[in-house]
Formats: structure tokens, C-alpha cells, sequence
């Protein structure tokens, strides 16, 4: 008798997701993996994951310095971060992050939020992630109207949580956008969320997964582990979770005392401007091994190095 | 859980009438609610009492899956009845055929017959751990025939994924038997360990409460306690929502299904998917 074939057999796939495509933009596709990541055959490791770089709708109070110099003449001008997000550093997505609508973070209103939303769109040609302040109640008055200000360019729209994701998810569903569906770090309630959402009637093929991202030191283990057992379920045939996934790797990173403290402080730790990157790369590129179909990424030093990183197991793009 | 609706067999008093009259409305009714219910498969089983088998076979098989997409499992001890369903089935869909012995007094090359017909269309095969002795009184013996079933499958061009191994499960009110069930749970246990993959194990659950009381009460006990054990199939009433529930319960129990609050209409949304 001959041996059988010795083979890892997974029964699914993970749902490829396509951003943008519309109105001239380019579109970008993630998703798609038939395997675990870097696991088996190159063909089954579905689409190449993609970077996407921050751009706050308002200039930052707490940055640290490192991360601040890096865009200091664009801080105050959201669609020229966007055009060096995508023009310097390559970009494959750009992350517009309200933080500034935050009633504790400059209590901008809704025509500030829409008026950049739509000088982001006008300065770059890759897709867009439009990612409210995580303020429920300030995020549900604003966030629809943004959402409206993209309406047809296929963004990526979020975020819902268990507690609150009625409005967003509608509005996702008017505009036709794609949603991020975020859990506390907790798989159950991932699953929950995705259920809740599609019991609304938006298509489980137009959900990307969000999980609170753990950063290097700060839990990245079981961010790890967590984000490991969702693709396992994905690809054993659970519908539920076949969903790609979002990972923040750069603000998480950037909150660590390790990567920000100034060496002035922690003489041995090293030049900070070399040490937050690299906090904020090892956390990405981590990720990236459990399986993130995107990371949203800040420090170009980092974004240079992750995407060396993509480009070294997956070969340069033409 | 790879669940195979029980529902469409001659044995039913609906379904005898359907076939002797020809008429599709009740069988195509018990193929879109069991389909609706999440059967991965529908058996398909024209009884006993069908004047003309073969005629009857085809009769059910292209009324059934006129009326949904759900693979059939072709259900008959006469090969030459899977025969004539194999001729009208949709295979593309895919095709479990219920099954064959490991040998048989009469017939001791069934199994080549069954795993012939099984690879030709590119389905599945259910394989009973039975041999010209008969249904085996012991676990060992139970757990030996299903290893030659596997190797001899494998010899025959059926690979363990497309296998299904079902232990016979008897009445538990059969004078002397009620030791069985929980004999049967070691072998699955034992079963399950063969082949990596696994071969699937599969199992008449109805039979188990035959002529008993509280039948579905003893069916989905029963069902819980054997796939914490290995069990990944079973012939079953798909439309018993309590039994569904609780294979729903006991999956996500042994981390089978990762839980949510909404555990059982997660399942029931993917029940049907797995096969």
C-alpha cells in the first residue's frame, strides 16, 4: 500500500474584501487565504497584506516627539499627511483617524470631520479607512455624515462594537462602504458582533475584523494568539469568522513608555527616533505572522520597514 | 456535524404513500425543510414496500433534488438500486451513498461494489464495522473491522475523508444490549484515532431509541455524549430542533465552535456548510 498524501487540509477560505475601485481610485483586495499564514503552498496564502498609514483629521496635542517630527510640517493639514503618506512612504491605504472630533481630544464638529473627509479623498488615490474617535455618542452624530461624505468610494467604515453598531451599520449599508468590526480583545464577542451586524442585513463578505491590538510588551502574545485561533476557525469552515482582519499596530505601539521615553530619561534604552520604530515595526511584523490582511502603521521608519519586510516574503511589487 | 437528514425513507408512512402515488409535493416539503434545517445531506431510502425499487429510487432522487441544492445520500442494501439513483443524481453537488458491510455472506465482495460506484461518481461512502459474522459484540472487534474498512477503502481509491464509519448502534431496549451505547462511545474514540485525517463516523441515531419512550430526549443525549468522543455525523431528524440544539451545545462545548451569545442561530447558520 502506497502512503497517502500527507497534506494540511483547511475546508475554507478567508473572505477577500476589495477596497475603493471607484471614481478613478485604485482598488486594493485583502483576504483570501486558504492556509495558515506563510504555512503552505504561496497559492494558498490568499492577497498580499497591505499597510495603512495614519492621518489624523486634527494635529495631535500628545504625540511624542520622535513620532511628531517625523510629520512635523504636515501635522496641521490632513490631505498633505495623506499625499506623503502615499507619495513618500507608499501607502497602500491611508487610516483617516478622528481623533479630533473627541470631546475629550478638540470636540470638533461634524462639518470639520466632512470637510476633511473630503480633502483626503480629493489628495490621494488609494482607498480610504475612516475611523471614528471611539466617543459612541460623538461618533454616532458624526461619523454618519462622514460616511456620506465618501459615499460610493467604498471606504472602509468603522468601527461597531457589541454596544454600538446599529447606526453606523446602516449608514455602512446606505453608502455602500465596507465595515470594521472591532472586539475587545475577545474572540466571543468578535463573533457576536459579526452576528449582530449581519442580522441587520450587512453581507459578511463587506466585514473586515478589528481586535483592541495588543503592542509589543503590552499583551501582543494573546493579541497573537487571539487573531491565530480566528483564522484557524476561519479556514475550519466558520462563516462567522471568515472575515479579514485589521490590526492597529501604531498607535498601540506608540503608547508603550518603551518605544516613546526620550533616552535623556532611560540612557540605556537607546535613541528613542531608532527605538519607537522599531517597537512599532516588531509589533506589525508579528502581526502580519498571525495573519493581518492590513496594519495601520505611523512612523515612516516603521512603515519602511514592515513593507520591507512584506516585500522580502512576498517579492516586490511591479 | 456532518447531519444527513432521515426524513425522506420508505419507511415513513408519508413518504410509502408518496412513492406508491407518485406524488412530489410531501417528498419535496421534506427536502427544502431539512435542507432548511441544515442537512448536509438528504438520505434518500425507498423502504420496503416500493412494488418496483429501482423505478422508485429514480422517482425520489430527481423529485428530491428538483427541489433543493442539498447533496442526497443514496440509501439501499441492493447495490443495483444506488445504481439507478447514481444514473439520475446530480453528483456535481456531491453523493453519499448508505452502505456498505465489510463483507457480507452473500455478497463478499460488497464492499468493492460500493467503493466502486462511490469513486465513479466522486462522492462518499458509509461503511458498516460489520462482517459476515455479523455485528460485532466487542469494542475491539468493532474498532479491526473499521481499520480494514479504512485500509481497504484506501486500497479502492477512497481516502479517509471520504469514508464514513458508523459502529451500528442497536435499540437500547433490546434485552441485552444496553450495554452497547456506551461500548460504542470507546470504539469512536478508538475509531477516530485510525488515520490522520480521520476517517468521518456516522451513525443511524433513531435507531438507538426504537420502540423506546422519550425518544428524542434518549436521540439527542445520545448525540452529545458521542461527539464529545470523536462523532462528526449522524442520520438524523433534522427537523428535532431540540436535538439540533444540542449537538449546537455540544460542539461549541468541546471547542468545536467558538462560542457567542448567539451560539445556537450561529450554528444553524452554518449547519448545512460542513461536509
Amino acid at each position: 500500500m502506497d502512503l497517502p498524501p500527507v497534506k494540511q487540509a483547511f475546508s475554507s477560505t478567508v473572505n477577500e474584501v476589495t477596497l475603493g475601485g471607484a471614481n478613478g481610485r485604485k482598488a486594493v483586495t485583502i483576504g483570501g487565504a486558504k492556509t495558515v499564514p506563510y504555512g503552505g503552498d504561496l497559492e494558498a496564502t490568499g492577497r498580499r497584506p497591505r499597510i495603512a498609514v495614519d492621518v489624523l483629521d486634527a494635529a495631535p496635542a500628545d504625540w511624542p516627539g520622535a513620532l511628531a517630527e517625523a510629520y512635523k510640517d504636515v501635522l496641521d493639514d490632513p490631505a498633505a499627511w495623506a499625499a506623503m503618506a502615499v507619495g513618500d512612504l507608499g501607502a497602500d491605504l491611508v487610516c483617516l483617524k478622528f481623533d479630533g472630533i473627541d470631546p475629550d481630544g478638540g470636540n470638533r464638529d461634524a462639518a470639520h470631520a466632512v470637510a476633511v473627509t473630503r480633502r483626503v479623498l480629493a489628495a490621494v488615490n488609494v482607498p480610504l479607512i475612516l475611523w471614528g474617535s471611539g466617543h459612541n455618542e460623538k461618533d454616532n452624530a458624526v461619523m454618519p455624515k462622514v460616511s456620506e461624505a465618501a459615499k460610493g468610494e467604498n471606504v472602509l467604515l468603522g468601527t461597531v462594537t457589541e454596544d454600538n453598531y446599529k447606526g453606523l451599520t446602516a449608514i455602512a449599508m446606505a453608502d455602500g462602504h465596507c465595515l470594521i468590526a472591532e472586539a475587545p480583545l475577545d474572540i466571543n464577542i468578535a463573533k457576536q458582533v459579526n452576528i449582530l451586524v449581519s442580522d441587520m442585513g450587512f453581507p459578511l463578505e463587506r466585514i473586515v475584523m478589528f481586535q483592541t491590538t495588543g503592542a509589543l510588551g503590552y499583551g501582543l502574545e494573546y493579541a497573537y494568539s487571539i487573531q491565530e485561533r480566528e483564522r484557524l476557525a476561519a479556514l475550519g469552515g466558520d462563516t462567522l469568522m471568515a472575515m479579514p482582519v485589521i490590526c492597529d499596530c501604531g498607535s498601540e505601539a506608540w503608547r508603550a513608555k518603551e518605544a516613546k521615553a526620550p533616552a535623556a530619561d532611560f540612557p540605556q534604552w537607546g535613541d528613542e527616533a531608532r527605538r519607537g520604530p522599531l517597537w512599532e515595526a516588531v509589533t506589525a511584523v508579528n502581526l502580519l505572522q498571525s495573519g493581518a490582511d492590513i496594519v495601520r502603521l505611523r512612523h515612516p521608519a516603521a512603515v519602511g520597514q514592515v513593507k520591507a519586510y512584506i516585500d522580502t516574503l512576498w517579492g516586490k511589487e511591479a | 456535524m456532518i447531519a444527513i437528514g432521515e426524513r425522506i425513507n420508505g419507511q415513513f408512512n408519508d413518504v410509502r404513500r408518496a412513492i406508491a402515488e407518485k406524488d412530489g409535493g410531501p417528498i419535496q416539503d421534506l427536502a427544502r425543510r431539512q435542507t432548511d434545517a441544515g442537512a448536509a445531506y438528504l438520505d434518500i431510502n425507498v423502504g420496503t414496500a416500493a412494488e418496483d425499487p429501482l423505478d422508485a429510487m429514480r422517482w425520489l432522487v430527481e423529485t428530491a433534488q428538483a427541489a433543493c441544492e442539498t447533496p442526497l445520500c443514496l440509501d439501499s442494501q441492493k447495490p443495483e438500486v444506488i445504481r439507478a439513483g447514481l444514473e439520475v443524481c446530480d453528483t456535481s453537488r456531491g453523493v453519499l451513498l448508505n452502505s456498505s458491510p465489510l463483507s457480507k455472506k452473500s455478497d463478499p465482495a460488497v464492499l468493492d461494489t460500493y467503493a466502486s460506484m462511490a469513486r465513479e461518481a466522486g462522492g462518499s461512502l458509509i461503511c458498516l464495522t460489520m462482517d459476515t459474522e455479523g455485528v460485532p459484540q466487542t469494542i475491539e472487534r468493532r474498532v479491526e473491522i473499521a481499520a480494514e474498512l479504512v485500509t481497504r477503502a484506501m486500497d479502492l481509491g477512497l481516502e479517509p475523508d471520504r469514508l464514513f464509519i458508523d459502529p451500528i448502534i442497536l435499540p437500547v431496549n433490546v434485552p441485552g444490549a444496553q450495554g452497547q451505547p456506551g461500548l460504542i462511545l470507546q470504539a469512536i474514540e478508538q475509531i477516530a484515532l485510525l488515520s490522520d485525517p480521520p476517517p468521518h463516523i456516522t451513525m443511524g441515531l433513531s435507531n438507538l431509541s426504537q420502540g423506546a419512550a422519550e425518544r428524542s430526549l434518549i436521540n439527542r443525549t445520545f448525540l452529545a455524549m458521542a461527539v464529545s468522543h470523536g462523532c462528526d455525523s449522524a442520520i438524523v431528524d433534522v427537523l428535532d430542533d431540540a436535538l439540533v440544539d444540542a449537538v449546537a451545545a455540544a460542539e461549541m462545548i468541546m471547542n468545536m465552535q467558538i462560542y457567542s451569545d448567539s451560539f445556537l442561530k450561529a450554528y444553524r447558520g452554518q449547519a448545512g456548510r460542513q461536509r
